[in-house]
Order: structure tokens, then sequence, then C-alpha cells
């Protein structure tokens, strides 16, 4: 366990090495959104035997080499070993499908996966396996920086989820960026408004009582704007997942996550 | 499935004390919420945990409706002797389930 801590220290080192230099010498002020928890909760997460996300990677590593679909066919067939396959995967998604013509985030691809070769039913959205899949994928990824892919197909997705970020919505009339860049640090309520990093996902939350996606948490803020919520796989949810992850590369993945 | 994590030291000197950490998935339904339809959802909670060390309760614990989902307990034992820590946990609609653990002491 220590070894794995420094080592995941060195690492996160390393990054923040990288930015500083990424940003021409200027200090890299993003912060993860487990720097403003309490120091109870961040216990919780360090702590992979009381990080309750650690019971869905459990469920993730056993549906891994378990056998499904009329293919029947475990990941590991195609895949092998996550421990291996499946380092960084997390850390550069939403990726370009060619097949479905769209981006698709790292839970549409399991679930891609599940329906095109293991030929299965569709993991519905928030769903246990999918999220057990999707936990323990994203676990392999740990201590490593984000890195969106430099595919120019993604470009003008990217561009859509950088202006979403930017638009008034909803009966509040609030930008994503007039609480996450310019009021971050402060509070909406009781609650702490970090600085919309998704280098977490998926990620337990206390609230929830469960785990949930990264696209449960941004349906959370704009239903909390009053605004109108896109379904699950809406491309706009997309949109603003890439520009997220574009906004927090080389910071370090820490999923998965625990937040209050 | 249902799924749980026990973490326990695998070696001891005798007479230490040592700290066991458990967690375990469970809804902990209270069964005073409403679905979205408004209908009582039903109460499904764990009731009881039990530890054994070689067979002899050295920790229970009861638990309530305020309890969150997925209920991590830790607590601390006497390592007396090698042998098995069995963890039982018990609750609504014969919910059972149990984990081993073995600890060496020396």
């Amino acid at each position: 366990m220590s070894a794995r801590r420094a080592a995941l220290a060195a690492t996160a080192f390393a990054v923040a090495g990288a930015c500083a230099s990424f940003a021409s010498g200027q200090a890299d002020t993003r912060r993860s959104g487990a720097e403003f928890m309490s120091p109870a909760t961040q216990a919780i997460e360090r702590d992979d035997t009381q990080n309750p996300a650690m019971l869905w990677v459990a469920d993730g590593e056993a549906l891994w080499i378990r056998k499904a679909g009329r293919a029947g066919r475990a990941c590991v067939d195609c895949h092998g070993d996550a421990r291996i396959s499946m380092r960084g995967v997390a850390a550069r998604y939403p990726a370009f499908d060619a097949v479905a013509g769209r981006p698709v985030d790292l839970g549409q691809r399991v679930d891609l996966c599940a329906q095109r070769h293991q030929q299965a039913e569709s993991l519905p959205p928030e769903s246990g396996p999918r999220l057990a899949l999707e936990s323990y994928v994203a676990l392999q990824s740990r201590g490593m920086p984000i890195a969106p892919p430099a595919d120019p197909r993604l470009d003008a997705w990217r561009d859509r989820g950088d202006a979403l970020y930017r638009q008034r919505i909803g009966l509040l009339d609030l930008a994503c960026e007039q609480c996450h860049d310019a009021l971050s640090g402060r509070r909406l309520g009781g609650s702490v408004i970090p600085q919309a990093h998704p280098t977490g996902y998926p990620i337990y939350r206390l609230e929830w009582q469960t785990m949930g996606s990264l696209q449960r948490r941004l349906r959370s803020c704009m239903s909390g704007v009053r605004a109108e919520v896109p379904p699950y796989g809406a491309p706009e949810l997309v949109e603003l997942e890439l520009h997220l992850m574009s906004r927090a590369a080389g910071m370090a993945v820490d999923a998965p996550g625990v937040r209050p | 499935m249902a799924r749980a994590i026990v973490s326990v030291p695998p070696a001891a000197k005798r007479g230490d004390v040592i700290e066991i950490r458990t967690l375990i998935a469970h809804p902990m339904e209270t069964g005073f919420r409403a679905d979205a339809e408004g209908r009582r959802v039903p109460r499904d909670l764990i009731r009881r945990f039990t530890c054994r060390y070689n067979g002899e309760v050295v920790f229970a614990a009861e638990l309530f409706p305020a309890a969150a989902a997925n209920p991590s307990l830790v607590f601390h034992t006497i390592a007396v002797e090698s042998g098995t820590l069995a963890f039982t946990w018990e609750g609504d609609n014969g919910f059972a389930q149990t984990e081993t653990a073995a600890i060496r002491v020396t």
C-alpha cells in the first residue's frame, strides 16, 4: 500500500511538472474536486478498504472475466488483462467512434462493446454492470495524466462543448463558467463549488449513496439551474464531457472518486 | 450480487490490538421513502453484524434506518491466536452473507 502511494505521489509530481511547463512557466491553479472536500471525505477516497466505489470495482473485475451475450465472450477474451490493456484508457475518453460517427464516453463505449462484440443486451446508463465496468476500467488510469486524443474528428464536438460551458441556461440563467470558473472555492448553499475538473469519474457520491457517471453529475447541475435536462447519451452531454476533459488535460486521474 | 470488502492484518503479534475494516454493498432502504409513483419503498436493512474469531463473538452491532447505504464498520480486537475471522451480515428479506479472513498470530 505505502509503495503504491509513493508511486502515485511520484506520478502526481511528474504530472504537476508537465502542467507547469504546459502553462509556459505559470503556476497551475487547477485543482481536483478532491482537494475541495473535507479531510474526512478525502480519507474515505484514499483508502481502498473504505472507498465504497471499490465495491463496484470488485463487481467490474468479476464481470471482466464473465462470458456474456450470444457471442459467449468475456471482456478478457479480446482485451486480455485489464490492468495492462486498460491502462490510460479512461484518461483519453470521450473518443470518436467511427461506426456510430460520433464521440462516445467511457460508459457508452462499455455499452457499445457489450452490444457489438458480446451481442449482449444493452447496459442502460447508471445501471450496476455499466458503472462497475466503467469503475474497473477507470481505476487502471489512476494517477495518470488526463490526455484527450488529438483527433480532428472531435474538434467540432469539443468546440460545441466549450460554447455550452459558456452559455447561460435555465430559469436561473446561469452558465457553467459563472460558478465553476468565477466562483470556485466559494460556496453554493452549504457546498463548496469545485472547479469542475472530471478527474474522479465515475464517482461514489455520498449524497446519492451510490455510484454515478459524469453524465449524471452534469444532468444534476442542469436540473439545479432549472434548465431542460438532456437524456442520458445526448450529444450535448458528450460535448460537455469533451470540453471538460480538455480543460483538465494533464491533471491526474483520481478515479474512482468519492464526492460529498 | 452481494459484495463485501474486509480488511484484516494478515499477521500480528499475540496481544496486539488489530484494526478490522469492513464494507458491504447494501441499499439500506429505510422503509420511510416513497418511489416516483408515491408508493412506499419496502424496508430493506441489514439488521445485525457479527464478527467471530475462531467461533467466539468478539464484535457485534445492530443497524438501524439511520445508517447510510453500503455501511462501513471499523472496529478493533486483540490478536490472541492464529485462525479465522468470520464476518456475518444479516437483515431483512432473509439477507445473510458471511466473509472470512485468515490471521496468523506469532
